[in-house]
């Protein structure tokens, strides 16, 4: 019985993957999905799927209820939001909340997307060994002998040549008896990535922008998570002055003042200098503003980004959001400076329903 | 399988002793002890352990066990109509539970056992959904599980189009589908429909126009007729009085039999009569159409048949909800307050009674509306409120005192149970008096406001809602009115209209289902505000058609 619920179980899960994979728009741009998020499990809001019949439309509708109330009151609604329905011989619309692992939400994204696989560059032939113990063998070292399988094995010997007493009962293990614990190394290829989230705050950038941002960087995070194996997220926010912050700090402070993305990038530089030498790391620069850079820093920032900051990274992304006030130059700036540099990846960020195509030039290439 | 617990066996036995006491009659009852889990697995299968592969039955377990997790919601016990009946338990239920839910079954199964409208259901319902559920797997071996999975999609969508009077009805072309040998199902292991109506579904793609003789075939004509008629055109046919051959006037009797020409246009005018219409009156049983009448192949066929005696299986219980849980109701807290309570389990039995009983205001209980409706009869009949002369007594009074003491109640409420459904227990039990202390009210969906809102407490109205609300599991009734729409072929459905729409958007969608079975374009003929309003669909493109 069991497999048959699991078969059952698997294949409705299956359906809703397809549905969500053909919804994803729909999903990726309303931003639900992130405030599910458990540790590594998304649970994932459906509508219960329904089988079309034909049935009656919602217009002259009447209902039966009980309690007090003079006609013309309203009938207040349950507080747990059931909707009056028909007098119950139908289920009521329910939302089933499917579990999917984010490995899961990055592969769906990932062939819907069409998204290429990263190649890590630099250290792939580097690959940590790893020990583990997974089995018994007749030899080795004293250290590593297997106590408790020792004595049984004793026991059984003992007790088949008829050497048992159980009134004395001894077990002595001879040298046929003895277990010893065995390993096995496996090569875990490792390669080193980090995500640097920039984000501008200055005042121009509102509510909305910063939700668009992160709902872009959740999609990011998850499916670059789902590229390497151990991966490290920093994030700095600027306005006309840049510093590191934390998670929290990034998606919820407001600032005001003007625009400065040559800091941004100076401290990106700094943080790669210091923490992540290229060589060894995969780096990804994501870059959120609206554009409307201070003019007389458009040099210094394009060139910051040229020297010190493309040369070293897989890909740098900038994704330009249409802000408060319209939308700035800085995204003209960089294509038409760095019309060559093949790991600057731009993008407009409209509105919510342009994240996923934003997602898809940052991440299309596989850098 | 566990051992079923010693210490609920003897809550059986002490519960069994207490049913039989008080008259119910029921098959034997088999009851499991489940954790939660398998529960619900069965819950999801609809109370069958083994039944075909379906994805929904996943998407409702997933359902329960996730409510059941969060705490929303929990079965206490399941029992399946059969005979034997099967009962499940809750195993981490405590000991009053446990007791309630036993006594409960009990009043199900006398339930299932009497009630006139599960008199036609299979009693051994258990073999027969492990049977399907192989025969579909077999299918779903051969040709792919996506394939099957789709197929019985497009079935479920249509399942409800059956008609549910259809058991007891005896008609007159019954025997006659029976004597026509070789026009039977090709297949051997159909159980359920013998004989189907016509012998067009086994060439896979045909003319449905063909359609159009196939009830009419029934007489057997001999060839030369037919010959004859094929010949004539349709203003020909319908002139009854066919030419005699050619005869001088002494012997025109011989070479003109009057009684071969009086038989003759017998023949011609039934077989007209035949014509007009197929099928000859609206079907309600879409599905038995369907599987009589579409070009389905042989696993097709089989799938669409196992699901349509499944949904008249289920049909009764649909009929019989509101009775059903009532008099299980009844008997349960009958049984648990005059006999098996102990005095330190009173307040888990009241805390357990009162959530089954407990509702909401905009959605009546069917526990709730049942088990008062039981009492309230047992009440009435045991005081002798019932009659011409209560009726029409006006002295309010009296009424209020009315007792002479006649003790029919418990009578009364057995020969319910036995022959009323839903909604004539509805129509001749609720009483004015009834839906007043019960502050019963009607209510709609205001569009101005955009709320629901108390539109009525009127004993009409309030009977009325409820009674439309139970026609047909408030379901629109679909007919089969035309086999061969247009003369060619297509399918036309017809909505019966009683004041309410039917929902466009599922309209269509249902529509594409029934399409891919019929082959042929079908369409459906329904009303929008005192307007014909027809839904089309041929395969490719929707259409809708005012008149």
């Amino acid at each position: 019985m069991a497999e048959t619920i699991e078969r059952d179980k698997s294949r409705f899960k299956k359906i809703v993957r397809g549905k969500i994979k053909s919804n994803l728009k729909k999903y990726i741009s309303h931003g639900e999905l992130i405030g599910r998020k458990g540790k590594d499990l998304v649970s994932i809001p459906v509508p219960q799927l329904e089988l079309p019949h034909f049935k009656f439309g919602k217009k002259g509708y009447t209902g039966v209820g009980q309690g007090d109330g003079e006609p013309g009151q309203p009938v207040s609604i349950d507080p747990d939001g059931d909707q009056p329905g028909q007098a119950g011989d139908q289920p009521g619309e329910h939302l089933l909340e499917v579990e999917f692992t984010l490995e899961e939400l990055a592969q769906i994204l990932g062939e819907e997307l069409e998204l290429p696989r990263i190649e890590p560059k630099g250290k792939k032939n580097i690959s940590a060994e790893k020990d583990k113990y997974t089995g018994i063998s007749m030899t080795g070292p004293e250290s590593l002998r297997h106590f408790k399988r020792t004595f049984k094995q004793a026991l059984k010997r003992q007790l088949m040549t008829g050497d048992y007493n159980y009134l004395d009962p001894t077990i002595i293990p001879v040298k046929e008896d003895k277990r010893y614990m065995s390993w096995k190394s496996t090569l875990n290829p490792e390669s080193n990535a980090v995500i640097i989230f920039m984000m501008d705050v200055s005042g121009s950038m509102g509510d909305t922008q910063k939700e668009i941002v992160r709902i872009t960087s959740f999609w990011i995070d998850t499916w670059l998570r789902s590229q390497y194996n151990g991966i490290e997220t920093r994030y700095i926010i600027h306005d006309a002055a840049a510093r590191e912050v934390d998670r929290e700090t990034f998606f919820h402070t407001k600032e005001s003042g003007g625009t400065r993305i040559s800091s941004a990038l100076e401290v990106c530089a700094d943080l790669m200098d210091q923490h992540y030498p290229p060589q060894e790391w995969n780096i990804y620069p994501f870059h959120f503003s609206d554009g409307d850079n201070f003019s007389d820093d458009n040099d210094k920032a394009v060139s910051v980004l040229r020297e010190k900051i493309l040369p070293h990274v897989n890909s740098f992304s900038y994704g330009e959001v249409y802000g408060l006030y319209g939308v700035g130059m800085f995204k003209k700036i960089l294509q038409e400076r760095c019309p060559e540099e093949t790991n600057l990846l731009v993008a407009d960020i409209r509105n919510k329903d342009a994240i996923m195509d934003a997602i898809k030039v940052f991440l299309g290439k596989g850098l | 399988m566990v051992k079923f617990p010693t210490p609920l066996k003897e809550i059986k036995y002490e519960i069994q002793q207490y049913a039989d006491d008080f008259g119910l009659d029921y098959y034997d009852i088999i009851f499991e002890v489940l954790d939660y889990e398998k529960l619900n697995e069965v819950a999801a299968y609809g109370g069958f352990p083994a039944r075909y592969p379906h994805w929904r039955f996943g998407m409702e377990y997933e359902h329960l066990s996730r409510t059941y997790t969060y705490g929303l919601s929990k079965i206490y016990e399941m029992v399946i109509n059969n005979d034997p009946c099967y009962a499940y338990l809750l195993e981490c239920n405590n000991e009053v539970d446990q007791k309630i839910v036993m006594a409960h079954v009990y009043g199900h199964c006398d339930f299932f056992k009497n009630n006139l409208w599960f008199a036609k259901t299979n009693r051994k319902m258990m073999d027969e959904m492990a049977n399907h559920g192989a025969r579909i797997t077999r299918h779903a071996d051969r040709h792919g599980m996506d394939r099957i999975e789709a197929f019985i999609d497009r079935c479920l969508s249509i399942e409800d189009l059956i008609d549910m009077h259809l058991p007891f009805i005896k008609r007159k072309d019954d025997e006659v589908r029976e004597m026509r040998p070789g026009l039977k199902f090709e297949s051997e292991d159909q159980p359920g429909h013998d004989g189907c109506g016509c012998g067009c579904g086994q060439g896979g793609e045909h003319a449905c126009s063909a359609h159009a003789s196939c009830p009419s075939a029934a007489g057997g004509p001999d060839m030369a007729e037919e010959f004859a008629e094929d010949f004539m055109d349709d203003e020909e046919q319908s002139d009854v009085h066919p030419s005699k051959l050619r005869s001088k006037d002494y012997m025109d009797e011989y070479i003109n039999p009057p009684e071969f020409w009086k038989e003759h246009e017998r023949k011609i005018r039934d077989k007209l009569k035949g014509k007009k219409k197929f099928p000859e009156e609206p079907q309600k049983d879409v599905l038995l159409f369907l599987l009589d009448h579409a070009p389905l192949n042989y696993w097709q066929r089989d799938i669409l048949s196992a699901i349509r005696e499944e949904a008249y299986y289920y049909a009764p219980q649909g009929q019989t909800k509101i009775m059903n849980e009532g008099w299980a109701t009844f008997w349960h807290s009958t049984i648990m307050t005059q006999k098996a309570l102990k005095a330190s389990e009173l307040v888990d039995y009241a805390d357990h009674h009162s959530g089954t009983l407990g509702g909401s205001r905009t959605r009546l209980n069917p526990y709730k509306l049942g088990v008062e409706l039981f009492r309230d009869i047992e009440e009435r009949w045991d005081k002798g409120r019932f009659g011409k002369e209560y009726e029409e007594c006006e002295d309010l009074a009296l009424r209020r005192d009315w007792d002479l003491n006649l003790k029919l109640g418990r009578k009364k409420i057995f020969e319910v149970r036995q022959v009323c459904n839903d909604i004539n227990f509805i129509d001749t039990y609720l009483t004015e008096e009834f839906c007043h202390r019960h502050k019963l009210f009607m209510y709609q969906y205001d569009t101005r406001t955009k709320q629901y809102v108390i539109t009525s407490r009127k004993f009409r109205d309030v009977k009325e809602a409820i009674l439309s609300s139970l026609t047909n599991f408030g379901r629109p009734l679909v007919y089969v009115e035309d086999g061969n729409y247009h003369n060619r072929g297509e399918l036309l459905l017809s909505h019966r209209y009683e004041g309410r729409i039917l929902d466009p958007v599922y309209a269509r969608d249902t529509l594409v289902n029934i399409q891919y079975l019929w082959k042929r374009p079908v369409h459906i003929q329904t009303m929008d505000d005192d307007r014909k309003l027809i839904f089309s669909f041929d395969g490719e493109h929707h259409s809708d058609k005012r008149e």
